[in-house]
């Protein structure tokens, strides 16, 4: 079931690859112009590299609190010696692309070898019709088949050629029974009911607010059409213009909601199982007319090694490494396997369904209609919600 | 070099001139050049291509007209505010500091040393629904018992004038403290009274450090976007927001580029019109 590979298992692998495929289908297979799998393909030899960095956003990886490191990563570095830079430099999908947007334009690389960006933002889907991301080696990523089913063929990377899931989040009604008087499960009651008036945000995500909004129109966020996108954005402008809405945030939203400032909010699952280990009172809830879920995927961006990057995925596909995650980072898992790991290590974790969720929840959530995310008119009436 | 410095000592001044002109063309010019290029051109990220399209500035002002008109209004009441809070407070430590003159100033300045971003989020813990402000607020009944502070325009504009506060203090402390005292004696030797004297020497002589602050309040205060975004709501949104959520969310970058054009032409206009009432002798002493 594990298949962590070593390195000459990693050589006599592409050897035999070499051997049985022809040159352009093995090049195909390891894509791109990166010179790995240029090497591979000519030499049948791919070469990890003495070093690799891997960008990804704060608190979203095991640490070992005395060390300060990250033992998942720690252990990767023994096995393969390859040192890697981890940063965590990426705390908003729109700011980060904003700055790697230039080098990648202008065809520079980014100094990075592996980023991690959200499905939902529309950006990876992006970056691939652009031409900005390296195709993942699949030959060294063999425990790409822990993948969950369901994130298996997402519209726009169908086979899972530029992107791999790091995480999963849902996003749903975060509250404090306390305040809103009991218990709230529909988007209509937050933003309408007069009890939690100017007590009430939203996400500055499009995808989630326009989403969860939709759903509770009675509409389907995964296929969006223009009609239905305004009668979102017309429910959401009645409850702005009323006062109900106080603001739209990003994940400002936790002090917020934990001061008691706001009552009811838009709110990513993850944040709330942080926020619960100190306001035990908070509620998270899918809403009865469905939540979001989105995922964050790792990407290869131009001018990384792509080999060194695929060998250290492959890695965190292993269930006994996701598990070390998993224990630390409050999101869904997508690895398979993983929660059979934690059940022996920690069972609290393993059967949080806000980790691991229940196949109704999964049954109760919908993916943003991908073909709508970038569409730049979508986006104007959106921003013209939140900014004006 | 000295030589040639000998010979040609009309060249000094040039050589002196230099850092600060390849200053302003590198990191000034250059980018107007590019800003300007990206204001008239029209398509979809990432390729626009440059076509004179002038419509892009009439789609700016009409579109976003309410967050300009309010940038001016917030920017406005902050710059009045920030002055009459600090001319008493420039003139009591120009003329009552004595030899703590320095501390005071420090103090003025001492939350610099706390970057903007977090007093500003200080601000937030400060003006929140269950916090002092608030609750004594609503004691003396100037808030109604469901009244909040947070997430309105008191807030975003209290918010900016803290911030720029210092900016308008030392302008008016450092022409305050210019002003020479024997004018002032001379004033009341001849029989004129305190507020008079003040009226007709003091004031006058501060005007500079008054335009001098006002400008340097107003103009980060009108595109500033920190505030409106932590301390309001949608509905106290300023430009500087929309210029940033056009930039890096919608990514329309003409859009972007040709809001910012006409928020800098704005703030100039407003600069000269200013400049015209206070006398343009005094600018130049100001500058």
């Amino acid at each position: 079931m594990t298949e962590r590979l070593t390195r000459q298992e990693l050589v006599r692998r592409a050897l035999a690859g070499g051997a049985l495929l022809t040159v352009p289908g093995l090049a195909a297979a390891c894509g791109g112009s990166s010179k790995s799998a240029a090497t591979s393909a000519a030499g049948g030899k791919a070469v990890l590299p003495k070093h690799l960095t891997f960008s990804n956003w704060p608190l979203y990886i095991d640490v070992n609190s005395k060390t300060k490191t990250h033992p998942s990563l720690v252990q990767f570095e023994k096995h393969y010696h390859v040192n890697v830079t981890y940063l965590e430099d990426i705390n908003d999908n729109d700011s980060f692309f904003g700055k790697i947007e230039g080098p990648l334009s202008q065809g520079q690389s980014i100094n990075r070898d592996l980023i991690v960006m959200t499905d939902s933002s529309g950006l990876p889907q992006r970056m691939i019709q652009l031409g900005w991301l390296e195709k993942i080696d699949k030959s060294a990523v063999p425990n790409m088949k822990n993948l969950q089913p369901t994130l298996r063929h997402p519209s726009w990377d169908p086979n899972r050629d530029y992107s791999l899931p790091w995480q999963s989040g849902m996003t749903g009604i975060g509250y404090d029974p306390k305040k809103v008087g009991g218990d709230i499960s529909s988007v209509k009651d937050l933003l309408t009911n007069p009890k939690l008036k100017g007590k009430v945000t939203l996400l500055t995500e499009m995808a989630d607010s326009v989403g969860l909004v939709m759903a509770a129109n009675g509409d389907d966020p995964g296929h969006v059409t223009d009609a239905s996108f305004n009668r979102a954005i017309q429910t959401m402008q009645k409850a702005v213009s009323s006062g109900q809405v106080r603001q739209f945030t990003g994940n400002d939203y936790a002090p917020l909601l934990a001061r008691g400032d706001i009552y009811a909010c838009f709110a990513w699952s993850g944040d709330m199982v942080q926020l619960q280990a100190d306001h035990p009172g908070l509620k998270w809830v899918l809403p009865d007319t469905g939540g979001m879920i989105w995922t964050d995927q790792m990407l290869i961006p131009k001018g990384g090694n792509v080999y060194g990057a695929s060998v250290l995925m492959n890695w965190y596909y292993d269930p006994k490494i996701a598990a070390e995650v998993e224990d630390y980072v409050n999101y869904i898992c997508p690895v398979v396997g993983a929660d059979k790991v934690l059940l022996k290590t920690d069972p609290a974790v393993a059967k949080n369904p806000l980790i691991f969720p229940t196949k109704k929840m999964l049954a109760n959530v919908h993916e943003f209609d991908a073909k709508a995310l970038n569409n730049p008119k979508y986006k104007k009436a959106f921003q013209h919600l939140i900014g004006a | 070099m000295t030589a040639f410095l000998h010979r040609r000592k009309g060249a000094i001044p040039y050589l002196l001139l230099g850092p600060g002109v390849a200053w302003l063309l590198v990191f000034f010019v250059v980018p107007m050049y590019y800003l300007g290029k990206t204001s008239l051109s029209s398509g979809l990220f990432p390729l626009f291509n440059f076509n004179w399209a002038w419509g892009n500035f009439r789609d700016a002002i009409t579109s976003y007209q309410t967050q300009f008109v309010r940038s001016g209004e917030y920017a406005g009441i902050a710059t009045v505010i920030a002055l009459v809070v600090s001319y008493p407070l420039a003139y009591w430590i120009a003329f009552r500091g004595g030899r703590w003159k320095n501390l005071f100033l420090l103090l003025v300045i001492a939350p610099f040393f706390v970057t903007y971003l977090i007093r500003t989020l200080a601000w937030e813990t400060i003006l929140a629904d269950n916090g002092i402000v608030v609750h004594t607020l609503q004691h003396l009944g100037i808030l109604g018992p469901d009244g909040r502070l947070l997430a309105t325009s008191a807030a975003v504009i209290a918010g900016i004038t803290y911030n720029f506060l210092p900016f308008m203090v030392l302008p008016l402390y450092v022409s305050l403290e210019q002003v020479d005292q024997r004018l002032i004696e001379a004033a009341e030797d001849l029989y004129a009274s305190r507020p008079l004297a003040f009226l007709r020497v003091t004031l006058p002589l501060s005007l500079p450090g008054v335009f001098a602050g006002v400008l340097l309040t107003f103009i980060p205060a009108a595109g500033d976007f920190i505030n409106a975004q932590l301390l309001g709501t949608p509905q106290q949104y300023m430009i500087g927001n929309v210029i940033q959520s056009e930039f890096l969310s919608v990514r329309d970058y003409p859009t972007a580029a040709s809001l910012s054009f006409v928020l800098m032409a704005a703030i100039l206009a407003l600069v000269l019109v200013f400049a015209r009432i206070l006398g343009t002798e005094r600018l130049t002493v100001a500058a």
